[in-house]
C-alpha cells in the first residue's frame, strides 16, 4: 500500500503517469464520474484549510465516491486527547483513503505508519504540502507543455514557505531549471536548500528587488507571508507587505510569463493583475482538483479503461 | 603518574573528548551494569592535548556501538581479552538513531505525542547531519551530542 507524504515519494516517471492521468481526467471528466463508486474519502483536518479540504472533497465527489471527515481538531477526538495513531486506526475502519492536514510536522507520517488505508499528507505545519506541489507541477506542465528548460522566480516568504521548499525539491529532478529567489533578507530560502542546489550544480540567484529580474522569468511563483508561521507578531507586520505584484511590474515581464500562487493571497498580487492573461493562479486551483483525482485513483489502485 | 590496573575482559574507550566521559558513562547505561568501571578524566594526550578514557570490565556485546558512534565517532574502541587488546572497533555513523536525542522543533508531532520514539535519520554522512524522521529538523551540532549531564 502506498501513501503520499512528500512529492519525492513518486519517481519522475510515476509523476509523468500521474500527470498524464490528470490531463486525461481534465479532457474526459464523464469517463471518471463513477470510477470511485462506493469508495469513501476521510478528510481529517486538524486545522482549518477550506481550500485544500474542498479540493479533496470535490475530487472524490467528481469520481463518484463519498466523503466523511472533520475540519478542525476541536470537532475531532483529538480534543479528548486521542493520538494520531489511534485516530487513523479508527478512520481505517470507516474509509478507503484518508487526506490528513495537521499543524504538527510529521503527523501524517505517524498516521501512515499505523494505517491500513492510503494516507495523503494534506499539509503538516511548515513541513510538506505534497498535493500543492503536484498541483504546481501539473499546472506548469500543462500550460508550458513540459517540465524542463525554464527560469522560475520564487518570491515572498522563502524561509517558512513550505510550498516553495517542496516545489524546489521537486523541480531539481528536471533538466534545465534555473531558480531566482526574491525575498527580503529575513525570509531568505534556507541554507540547506541553497547547499543542495550548489551540490547539484543547479543555477540560482538570490535578489531582493522583484523589478530587476522580471524580464528574465518564465514563471513567477508568488507566496503569501503567513501570519501562522511567525512566533513574533512584530516581524510579521514588518514583512507582510514587502512585495506587491501590480500592473506596473507586470509591464516588465515577458509576454508569455505565467504567474502562479498557491493561494490564498492577501495583497501580494494586486487584483488588477487578475485579468492579465498571464495570471494562472485560478487555473492552478482547477489543476489541483484534477491532480487530486488522479492521486486518489492511483493510491486506490483503480484503473479506468482509456 | 596515575596508575589504573589492567582489565582482563572488556573494552577501553580512548580519545574521548576531555570532560565528556561521564556523559558517555550515563548514556551507555554503564551505571546499570554490575561491573568495574574506571573513568579517567583529563589525561594527557599528544593528539588531543587532554582526553578522557573509560575502562569497562564486561562483555563487549553489552556496548551499543551505534550510540557511541553518534556521540563521537573519533572515539577509539579497544576490545580486551585476557588482558590484551584483541580488536579495535571502527565506529561508523549509524543510519538511524532512536531515542538518543530529542527533536527540539516545537512544531514536530513528537512535541505533543509523548509515546512516539524520537527517531533521527542520517541525511548527510559527509557533514554528519541527522534529521528528525518526522519533521526533518536538522541536528548536527557536535557539542549538543553530549546532551546528558
Amino acid at each position: 500500500m502506498r501513501h503520499l507524504m512528500s512529492p519525492l515519494d513518486f519517481t519522475v516517471e510515476e509523476l509523468d503517469d500521474l500527470f498524464d492521468l490528470a490531463n486525461d481526467i481534465e479532457n474526459n471528466m464523464p469517463k471518471y464520474a463513477h470510477a470511485c463508486d462506493g469508495k469513501k474519502l476521510a478528510t481529517c483536518f486538524y486545522e482549518p484549510s477550506t481550500r485544500t479540504r474542498l479540493s479533496f472533497e470535490s475530487a472524490m465527489l467528481s469520481l463518484g465516491g463519498s466523503v466523511i471527515g472533520f475540519s478542525d481538531a476541536g470537532s475531532s477526538s483529538a480534543s479528548k486527547g486521542e493520538s494520531v495513531s489511534d485516530t487513523i486506526r479508527v478512520i481505517s475502519c470507516f474509509a478507503d483513503i484518508c487526506a490528513m492536514r495537521h499543524p504538527k510536522e510529521g503527523a501524517p507520517m505517524v498516521a501512515a505508519s499505523k494505517s491500513s488505508i492510503p494516507v495523503i499528507n494534506a499539509g503538516d505545519g511548515g513541513h510538506q504540502h505534497p498535493t500543492q506541489t503536484l498541483t504546481d507541477l501539473l499546472t506548469i506542465r500543462s500550460l508550458k507543455g513540459n517540465l524542463r528548460d525554464f527560469t522560475i522566480g520564487l518570491c515572498g516568504d522563502l524561509k517558512f514557505g513550505r510550498t516553495v521548499h517542496s516545489l524546489i525539491h521537486a523541480l531539481v529532478r528536471y533538466p534545465g531549471i534555473r531558480f531566482i529567489f526574491i525575498s527580503p533578507e529575513e525570509l531568505k530560502v534556507p541554507d540547506y536548500i541553497t547547499d543542495m542546489l550548489k551540490e547539484k550544480h543547479i543555477p540560482y540567484e538570490e535578489v531582493i528587488r522583484l523589478e530587476e529580474i522580471m524580464p528574465r522569468l518564465d514563471f513567477l511563483y508568488m507566496t503569501r507571508v503567513q501570519r501562522e508561521r511567525f512566533f513574533n507578531e512584530e516581524d510579521y507586520v514588518r514583512l507582510k507587505d514587502f512585495y506587491i505584484l501590480n500592473k506596473e511590474k507586470m509591464k516588465l515581464a515577458k509576454q508569455d510569463m505565467l504567474i502562479l500562487h498557491p493561494l490564498p493571497r492577501v495583497n501580494e498580487i494586486s487584483v488588477e493583475v487578475d485579468d492579465d492573461p498571464r495570471a494562472a493562479y485560478f487555473k492552478q486551483v482547477q489543476y489541483g482538483v484534477y491532480v487530486r483525482m488522479a492521486l486518489i485513483l492511483t493510491l486506490l489502485g483503480i484503473k479506468t479503461n482509456v | 603518574m596515575l596508575n589504573v590496573g589492567k582489565i582482563e575482559e572488556g573494552f577501553v574507550l580512548d580519545h574521548i573528548a576531555a570532560g565528556k566521559s561521564l556523559a558517555i558513562y550515563h548514556h551507555l547505561q554503564l551505571d546499570k551494569l554490575d561491573c568495574t568501571v574506571a573513568i579517567i578524566k583529563n589525561a594527557r594526550s599528544n593528539k588531543m592535548g587532554k582526553k578522557d578514557i573509560l575502562k569497562v570490565e564486561c562483555d563487549i556485546n553489552t556496548l551499543d556501538l551505534d550510540v557511541l558512534a553518534f556521540i563521537d565517532h573519533n572515539i577509539t574502541v579497544n576490545v580486551i581479552k585476557d588482558g590484551e587488546i584483541v580488536d579495535k572497533k571502527d565506529l561508523v555513523l549509524p543510519k538511524e538513531i532512536r531515542n538518543i536525542i530529542r527533536c527540539k522543533n516545537p512544531r514536530c508531532i513528537t512535541s505533543i505525542e509523548q509515546e512516539l520514539p524520537h527517531v533521527f535519520v542520517l541525511s548527510d554522512e559527509k557533514k554528519e547531519i541527522y534529521r528528525c524522521k518526522y519533521c526533518e529538523e536538522k541536528y548536527n551540532e557536535r557539542l549538543q551530542r553530549y546532551p546528558w549531564k
